[in-house]
């Protein structure tokens, strides 16, 4: 590769000594992320397959979930009922005779639940007291959730329909269940801003983490702590380029979310724009803290998995609700920047400015980046050892 | 030949034990994950937040309230006076859901006439909502059932009998526990092998092994069975603690587990030997088990279900080894999965390890010319 | 002289609380318009006392001053008047070499107008113009050590420090930098250059010479050999092989030190000794640093080797041990060697010399089945290293360049590793790790890390790994370099005795005074064998009206300048 010459030269023009210093670290680092394969790996190829995976491999809409249904007696209303099932768009539906014949699909999990409208069906309607059973695989609780919830939905507009025809009375009380911002519930919806904050974390700490580690394994790290550079020109210089990288990074992941996958952006890209600076500060700064206590390219990207990637995979809210989670759990995920930027990424792409929850959330985020580069500034005070 | 390969998985192992970082890996994830995956990865949705708006005179309103606020899945319900506080709460993420009340709810109960219960559900954490929305909806049709014009119309909730089997409480750890057999033995085998060839040649020591009369062949069942030892260990420590800790039942047999464990693992490290292979550097091995395994565990079915995919993306993932073993073992925990079904998810193992195995054989030779 | 430019007071420098100081009650001061050399083996403290003057380290006791300023209050100070060159010259290798000055340049402050006559001067200086827009990585190991030097130097320091400049380099681009860095100090400028190579610190104004954290000596390199004046002798014309007559010689007790040069043998004798009659033409001689060096340490081992007294004898063979036929690497369209070709008798030491990147590692590689050859053969006791390489393999014994055991794995666990690996049956193998741990006395040490061993018991447990099942053929890489002088001593002792029972050994080296122990020499320069024969050949080949009497160094640096014309003609 030819180096681009121009912008280099450049620096030695004019500004203060102590700006020159900081523009040479900044000219440095971005040369050394574009020749890296591997700052390139995490930061375009990365993201962009987790994305791809969150937004098209990984769903929590149910839809076509195979199901058994047992007939065991033939009545009109009994078929009404499988031909209701059958049209739901949330059941693939086969029928069977027997439950004994379903059984072992759904022991290998061919089938997710076995929908059983017994021999007195029609006779328990005509005395308002129909009964069916629906056996669910228990073995993954979700799903077997969604096929309840799904069967009940089938056989309740089953029911109306008798209601709209005269032959039952009206059910005294109906629920209007209505889903804002996402009516469609569609999971890649908050699935995909999700994923942005763990590419930006994969950036900021992660890849922050390697970069500075290895400045410290290849003794370049001595060579720049002996020159006139100041600690927080040095870092800082290191980090600026990051911190576009993940900006970059993030507007890579905005792009397809929104262009490729549909999601709505309903907020101000200033919003978005905000909320990511605010939360690559956090990262960045722990990634330089775990550089700078390791000081080993190897601890460092194991230590960074763990304390980031992990984190703000499973304890952001990102998939899992954290007011579910155990207190000690949930008290733990305060500290967990993560944790603050899901919520507001969500809002932002799919409610729009709620600048009330982003000024918090900014704020947190703020205050646990400064106090990682407090740490990390002291982890690396311009001496070894 | 013995002699050989005895020292060679002799060494191996004590390589990664005494290796400080190597204990890292050992048992720093193992450890992180259990604790977080059973207590935190649930989909199950508890201590949430809801605000109503109750216009209602009546008692009827009153009485949904009190119901709603008696569950435990509930943890503040704020009552609001208007439609702005909550559209407020709702954008703030301060509430997950709003449930309003009409002024005429108890009136048109009273009266024998349809009444209706609005609730505003916050869709950006659409999985919570629905869910919280379920729960909703079986309070006000319990509540329906005791109004005058509910004590002669069935609601849907008392129409549907529900029987779940294997896990009659739905239990998530029993969900997520046997799952985490497969993932953990998917990391480490993948990590401790991918780091293996590679840390080597970081260090200089694997032309001290090139050097010395082993055959290729010998490296690579060296480089192959102390991750196996390892990956089946931890396998072991996470199956009793599913026993024991979680009390998940066991219902089927370990003899069916193991068998089909030792190929998922063989299909693992035939993964993590390729990868090594190709890294110069334990900086390239750790990114590349990464980008392996982020995909393999996401399309795996361990968190969400295959039948969710889309229909292109599903045959692609017969070919993770997870996805197989995943069945496997759930399925003898929870569903005494018969020899046959086992045998039907162990063949595709055997197949991608023999796959794998291969193409790392081939790799580490063409590597070394 | 100027006044000094720095000094240490009383230092003291501990990184373990439990283990020995790293640098113990060091009092030493470095002066202007001279090069200190700051000499010792690896681990001696050389790199902590260039740290602790850059104020990178502050002492457990005592005082740092350079340049006026106390390293713990005004470390910026400093800094911003010296020049630091690390191990691994600081460069960023993904940058190219302008840029590397640039961003130096930058951080050193260097005045824009300034800039292009400065670049202009250093580029000249270092030779480096052609190669501005190559990347720093893929320079060979004497441009990038000129490259740091550059850096090092873009601001016209005060006080300039070096360490280990001439590690990986070859003689030719250190005789180089050293004239460089000579020039630099007629201008006034101190120079501080630490080296593991002694023959380095009798160029050099003064010597400060450290070994395990403690200051042997302090002063002119002459004091030192001086100490050994009148009692260093050169035995030439020997009737009996060279290596029994060492051994013999070594065994004496008048005898402290001794080593091959080519046909002859070098002895350093007691005070009032006489040296003993081993049927040669005995002659005083130069004494040289190291001689001096070894005097204050004590003197060197003895000359028999256990190790080789353990062994059974090779096995007599026909023909050559080791043989290469045409050997030919290529990497895509770069020949990294070309038809190489030499053959290697029973008990007979073969030296691969050369250049960095020259071809010797490529070529000893291949010897021993590392890598495989784009055209040719080589065989190892007979076995053809393509066809029956397993069987090859188990003839051979191994010791890389750097230290290449398991540092996680204690001494026992690799000496059981690498019985286990050679297929040493168990009573064998017990037999031969016993015997390992009584000749090098690795008893004491048995279950400590490999990784974590002093540096000379790292060299014996590699050597002892490399023999343990009695190779007919031994390749050392590099084996002593950065080991102190005693325990490269003790290493030769070995590799004679071993020779003696007619083991053949291939070795490369980057030290003269290794290359002088072997019985014949290959010189690799750019893919080629452009000279081979025994030292002394090679010496006389150079030898002119005014250079009567050349060392190894200056006939490898004179072959490869007639190499290089030839290919310029």
């Amino acid at each position: 590769m030819t180096p681009p010459a121009a912008p280099t030269q450049k620096s030695s023009q004019g500004g203060s000594p102590r700006w020159r210093r900081f523009r040479a670290l900044m000219v440095k680092e971005s040369l050394q992320i574009l020749r890296d394969p591997s700052s390139l790996l995490i930061a375009v190829v990365l993201p962009l397959i987790l994305l791809f995976l969150f937004g098209y491999g990984v769903s929590l809409d149910a839809n076509r979930l195979p199901v058994g249904i047992v007939m065991e007696a033939g009545s009109p209303p009994a078929r009404d009922l499988v031909a209701a099932f059958q049209a739901s768009r949330f059941f693939e539906a086969r029928l069977a005779r027997d439950r004994r014949e379903l059984a072992p699909d759904l022991v290998a999990g061919r089938i997710r639940g076995i929908v059983v409208i017994p021999a007195t069906f029609a006779a328990d309607l005509v005395e308002g007291r129909p009964a069916i059973q629906v056996i669910t695989d228990g073995s993954e609780p979700n799903v077997a959730s969604f096929v309840q919830n799904y069967a009940r939905g089938v056989v309740a507009s089953q029911l109306a329909q008798q209601i709209a025809e005269g032959t039952r009375p009206p059910p005294p009380l109906a629920t209007a269940p209505r889903f804002w911002f996402n009516p469609g519930l569609e999971s890649r919806f908050f699935l995909v801003p999700g994923s942005i904050v763990i590419v930006m974390t994969l950036i900021g700490t992660l890849l922050t983490a390697l970069v500075v580690a290895r400045e410290w394994e290849r003794g370049t790290m001595e060579a720049m702590m002996a020159t006139p550079v100041g600690i927080a020109e040095l870092l800082l210089g290191k980090l600026l380029p990051y911190f576009a990288l993940g900006l970059g990074s993030m507007i890579l992941c905005t792009s397809v979310a929104v262009l490729l996958f549909g999601v709505p952006l309903r907020g101000s890209p200033l919003a978005l724009l905000a909320l990511s600076m605010a939360f690559l500060c956090p990262a960045l700064g722990q990634g330089l803290l775990i550089s700078a206590v390791t000081k080993n390219q190897f601890v460092a990207s194991q230590v960074a998995l763990l304390s980031g990637f992990l984190p703000s995979f499973l304890l952001s809210g990102f998939i899992f609700e954290i007011p579910s989670m155990p207190l000690p759990i949930q008290w733990l995920t305060v500290i967990i920047p993560a944790r603050y930027l899901v919520p507001s990424l969500q809002t932002v792409f799919l409610t729009g400015d709620v600048w009330p929850l982003f000024r918090a959330d900014i704020g947190a985020m703020l205050l646990i980046g400064l106090v990682f580069f407090v740490l990390a500034s002291r982890a690396t005070k311009k001496r070894l050892v | 030949m013995w002699t050989r390969l005895k020292a060679l998985i002799v060494k191996e192992l004590l390589a990664i034990l005494r290796d400080p970082k190597g204990r890292i890996v050992l048992i720093g994830p193992p450890i992180l994950q259990l604790l977080i995956f059973s207590f935190a990865a649930t989909l199950e949705v508890s201590n949430v937040d809801i605000a109503y708006i109750d216009r209602d005179t009546g008692r009827w309103g009153t009485e949904l309230i009190r119901r709603i606020d008696a569950s435990s899945t509930f943890r503040e319900i704020t009552p609001l006076t208007g439609m702005a506080e909550a559209r407020t709460l709702l954008d703030e993420r301060d509430v997950l859901a709003v449930v309003r009340i009409d002024q005429d709810f108890s009136r048109r109960i009273e009266a024998r006439r349809p009444a209706q219960v609005q609730i505003l559900l916050d869709g950006r954490r659409s999985n919570a909502a629905q869910i919280v929305a379920g729960y909703l909806e079986r309070i006000i049709a319990d509540l329906a059932s005791e109004t005058p014009g509910g004590k002669l119309a069935a609601s849907p909730s008392e129409t549907v009998v529900v029987q779940n089997w294997f896990n009659p409480n739905l239990t998530y750890t029993w969900f997520t526990v046997p799952g985490l057999i497969a993932v953990i033995s998917l990391l480490i085998g993948l990590i401790v092998t991918s780091l293996s060839v590679a840390r080597e040649r970081e260090l200089g020591t694997f032309d001290q092994l090139m050097v010395s009369p082993l055959r290729t062949h010998e490296i690579l069942i060296g480089k192959t069975v102390p991750p196996l030892l390892i990956g089946l260990f931890h396998a072991t420590l996470y199956v009793l603690a599913a026993i024991f800790i979680f009390q998940v039942p066991l219902r089927g047999s370990l003899f069916l587990l193991y068998p089909s464990l030792v190929f998922y693992l063989a299909a693992v490290i035939g993964v993590g030997l390729f990868i090594s292979s190709l890294s110069a550097t334990q900086q390239q091995a750790i990114l590349g088990a990464f980008l392996f395994a982020a995909p393999a565990v996401l399309l795996s079915g361990f968190a969400t279900p295959i039948d969710n995919m889309p229909a292109w993306l599903q045959p692609l993932t017969m070919l993770n080894p997870l996805r197989h073993f995943l069945v496997v073992a759930r399925g003898v925990f929870l569903k005494d999965l018969p020899a046959g079904e086992v045998l039907a998810d162990t063949i595709p193992l055997i197949l991608i390890a023999i796959a794998t195995l291969t193409a790392a054989a081939w790799l580490f030779r063409r590597r070394m010319e | 002289m100027s006044a000094d430019l720095a000094r240490l007071s009383d230092v003291t420098m501990r990184f373990e609380a439990a283990g020995p100081p790293a640098l113990d009650g060091i009092s030493a001061a470095i002066g202007g318009g001279a090069v200190t050399g700051l000499v010792g083996p690896d681990g001696a403290g050389k790199t902590t006392f260039l740290r602790l003057l850059t104020g990178l380290l502050l002492p457990a006791s005592g005082t740092v001053e350079a340049l006026g300023y106390s390293t713990v209050t005004e470390p910026e100070r400093i800094r911003a008047e010296i020049g630091y060159m690390p191990q691994r010259f600081g460069l960023y290798e993904d940058l190219t070499v302008r840029e590397n000055l640039n961003l130096y340049a930058d951080l050193r402050g260097l005045p824009a107008d300034e800039r292009a006559a400065t670049f202009e001067r250093l580029l000249r200086f270092t030779d480096l113009a052609r190669f501005e827009r190559r990347l720093a990585g893929k320079l060979s190991g004497g441009m990038k050590q000129k490259l740091g030097l550059a850096c090092a130097l873009l601001r016209r320091p005060r006080l300039l420090l070096l360490d280990e400049p001439s590690v990986g380099v070859d003689p030719l681009s250190r005789r180089e930098l050293w004239a460089m860095v000579q020039e630099l100090t007629a201008d006034g400028i101190g120079v501080l250059w630490s080296t593991a190579y002694l023959d380095e610190a009798e160029r050099c104004g003064r010597v400060l010479l450290l070994n395990e954290g403690k200051l042997l000596f302090d002063g002119p390199p002459g004091e030192l050999s001086d100490r050994v004046a009148e009692r260093v002798v050169r035995v030439t014309d020997m009737t009996r092989p060279k290596r029994q007559a060492l051994a013999e010689a070594l065994d004496r007790s008048g005898v402290i030190d001794g080593v091959i040069q080519g046909r002859a043998i070098r002895l350093v004798m007691k005070g009032g000794e006489e040296p003993p009659d081993l049927g040669g033409k005995v002659e005083t001689t130069t004494p040289r640093f190291e001689d001096g060096f070894v005097d204050i340490l004590g003197g060197g081992p003895g000359g028999r080797s256990a190790l080789a007294a353990a062994r059974e004898p090779a096995p007599e063979r026909e023909g050559a041990v080791i043989e290469a036929h045409g050997l030919t690497k290529r990497f895509g369209d770069f020949t990294a060697a070309e038809n190489i070709t030499f053959d290697i008798a029973r008990g007979e030491i073969f030296g691969l010399l050369g250049p960095n990147g020259a071809g010797k590692s490529t070529t000893f590689k291949m010897l021993c089945g590392l890598l495989k050859p784009s055209a040719g053969e080589g065989r190892v006791a007979g076995f053809d290293l393509r066809r029956d390489s397993a069987n090859a393999r188990s003839r051979l014994g191994y010791m890389a360049q750097k230290f290449s055991l398991y540092g996680d794995l204690s001494v026992r666990q690799n000496l059981q590793f690498f019985a286990g690996v050679y297929g040493l049956d168990r009573a064998r193998a017990n037999a031969q790790i016993e015997r390992m741990i009584e000749i090098f006395e690795l008893g004491r040490l048995l279950g400590t890390s490999a990784g974590s061993l002093p540096l000379g018991f790292k060299q014996r447990l590699a050597l002892a790994a490399a023999v343990m099942h009695e190779p007919d053929a031994l390749f050392l890489d590099e084996p002593t370099s950065g080991v102190d002088p005693i325990t490269r001593r003790e290493f030769w002792t070995h590799i004679n005795g071993l020779v003696e029972k007619g083991v053949t050994v291939l070795v490369t080296t980057h030290f003269m005074d290794e290359a002088e122990y072997c019985d014949r020499i290959a010189l690799i320069y750019r893919g080629r064998a452009i000279a081979s024969g025994a030292p002394d050949e090679l010496k006389a080949g150079v030898a002119s009206a005014e250079h009567p009497d050349p060392s190894l160094e200056d006939a490898f640096i004179a072959m490869i300048e007639r190499a290089e014309t030839r290919e310029a003609a």
